[in-house]
């Protein structure tokens, strides 16, 4: 417990220290100048958000559909046992494995290309895992017996679930958000060939564009480019507003399920 | 007196697992009478009054034998909706079992999932049932918290209240009282009593008076088994069997 909060500590300290030097209103505002020495990292920190926002968008309703139906209707034995371990096996995939299954399925398959929309599909199925681990959890924390009352006033299971259990749950699956939006914003592996751009002139257009992402943009400026001094300070600025944007929006789901707590005891 | 059945068990078995929970149970309801059920700890009361609104099938692994009639209707022929019997048939559980809302909300739940749209009838019929639960001086300001807040006695008067806002013919009470105190108890064997007039009413207790004091019907559950069922009255004076003398006298083992 105080091992994981001195290693937490650290690297917020750490990355802190060398990212805050080079943070400033032109480095999150402007788009990258002189083969990436200069001018901000704008498009990098617009992109991830694109791609973490969509990566949401998609696994959060089916990972909450998924759940729902393996703890709700689906018949208790053992397909449902196999689907089980499959998904915890999913979460157990390497990274880099996703990222040839998004760029052999959505961009080359579907013909998407490689753009926000194959990176949000491929980080999405990601995430599903956890969403669906977390939702299933939460569901089965909320007590039979205020199921039972929503049925006997005469509410449908569906009613009964949509309008009791899931909102009961919904703390719970917050948690399962939180986790996939630190998993999903802070991955290199599957956007390397489904989304990401080294550098781009200006913002993506529409969700067919690539974009710049900061993790991938950290890996790059750390492996390419003429400068690599130069760089270095630069990522570690990214890594500095990454881990900000991951923590907040942490924060922000947190004290939303604070509040749904109060409100719900 | 009208001497019309309300609801009616024949031959009724019921198992959770292998475990045989009542044993060839036939009971009458009258309706628009007070039927108290009594027995000691663990003879299948909770598990009887629970077939009355087909609960049980929500519970893993059990098996049911025998029928159940609500009027006429056999509840748990395969045609039956079990949604159309609890719409009809009303529960208030052992264990108060608000939902994670406010108060408010608690009771206009029902009133929506049975189609109640209007806003100020719902408003209306909260306000009512409330009231009838002899909850609404102690909430009605704070309507909008959480019904999660409430002591253990208010929340079971709130259950009672989101069972009467619905309309339903019968209503089934499983130990109502449990943890009310006195005075809230004597409120609500007012409302049993007035109850009367509109619904048919089942109720769990283990209490003796509260049996007497509330029912016209009584039966004594023991092991499963409905050991003697009659009016009140002849069941707490003149008991058939031996162990329903026992047990209401307070003898019993
Ligand atoms: N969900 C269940 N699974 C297995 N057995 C159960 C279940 N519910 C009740 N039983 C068993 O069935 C029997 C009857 O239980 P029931 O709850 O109907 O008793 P009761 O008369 O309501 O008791 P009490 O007065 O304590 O509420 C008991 O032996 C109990 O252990
Ligand atoms: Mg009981």
């Amino acid at each position: 417990m105080f091992t994981t909060l001195f290693f937490l500590g650290l690297i917020i300290f750490f990355v802190g220290v060398r990212g805050a030097k080079v943070i400033s209103w032109e480095f999150l505002t402007q788009i990258p100048r002189c083969s990436m020495t200069q001018g901000g990292v704008a498009p990098a920190i617009v992109g991830t958000l694109y791609i973490t926002l969509g990566a949401i968008l998609f696994s959060l309703p089916l990972g909450v559909a998924c759940a729902v139906y393996l703890c709700e209707y689906s018949p208790k034995g053992f397909m449902v046992n196999i689907i089980r371990i499959s998904i915890n096996n999913l979460a157990g995939v390497p990274s880099v494995v996703f990222g040839l299954f998004g760029l052999a399925v959505f961009v080359k398959f579907f013909g998407f290309g490689v753009s926000i929309l194959s990176g949000s599909l491929t980080l999405g199925i990601l995430a599903l895992p956890l969403i669906i681990s977390s939702t299933q959890e939460a569901l089965l924390a909320v007590p039979q017996s205020i199921r039972e009352a929503s049925l006997s006033l005469g509410a449908t299971k569906w009613e009964t679930i949509k309008r009791i259990v899931l909102p009961a749950a919904l703390p719970g699956i917050l948690t399962g958000v939180i986790l996939s939006i630190g998993r999903v914003a802070g991955e290199t592996a599957p956007i390397l060939f489904t989304a990401a751009a080294f550098y781009m002139r200006g913002y993506p257009k529409s969700v067919f564009s690539e974009v710049m992402a900061l993790p991938y943009h950290i890996y790059a400026l750390m492996t390419e480019g003429v400068h690599p001094d130069r760089q270095m300070a630069i990522a570690y600025g990214c890594s500095f507003i990454l881990l900000f944007l991951v923590l907040s929006i942490s924060g922000i789901a947190i004290i939303i399920r604070q509040k749904q707590r109060i409100q719900h005891g | 007196m009208d001497k019309k059945i309300k609801m009616r068990a024949e031959g009724v078995n019921f198992f959770y697992g292998r475990t045989q929970a009542l044993k060839n149970v036939d009971i009458l309801i009258h309706a628009n009478q007070v039927t108290a059920l009594i027995g000691p700890s663990g003879c299948g009361k909770s598990t009887f009054i629970r077939l009355f609104n087909r609960m049980n099938e929500l519970v893993p692994d059990t098996s049911l034998s025998g029928n159940i009639y609500l009027d006429d209707l056999e509840i748990n022929s395969a045609q039956i909706d079990p949604v159309e019997i609890r719409k009809r048939v009303g529960m208030v559980f052992q264990k108060p079992n608000p939902f994670p809302k406010s108060i408010f909300d608690n009771i206009s739940y029902g009133l929506r999932v049975n189609g109640v749209r209007d806003a100020n009838s719902i408003e209306e019929r909260v306000e009512a049932s409330l009231k009838k639960a002899a909850i609404w001086d102690e909430v009605k300001n704070r309507l909008n918290d959480s019904a999660l807040k409430l002591s253990g006695g208010q929340q079971q008067r709130l259950c009672i209240a989101r069972c009467l806002a619905v309309d339903t013919e019968v209503i089934l009470f499983d130990e109502p009282c449990a943890s009310l105190d006195p005075i809230s108890t004597a409120k609500i064997e007012e409302l049993i009593l007035e109850l009367k007039k509109d619904y048919t009413i089942v109720i769990v207790t283990h209490n003796m008076q509260q049996a007497a004091r509330v029912s016209d019907y009584t039966g004594f559950f023991l092991l499963g088994e409905l050991i003697e069922f009659g009016k009140t009255q002849d069941i707490f004076t003149a008991p058939q069997d031996k162990r329903t003398e026992a047990y209401i006298t307070g003898r019993f083992g």
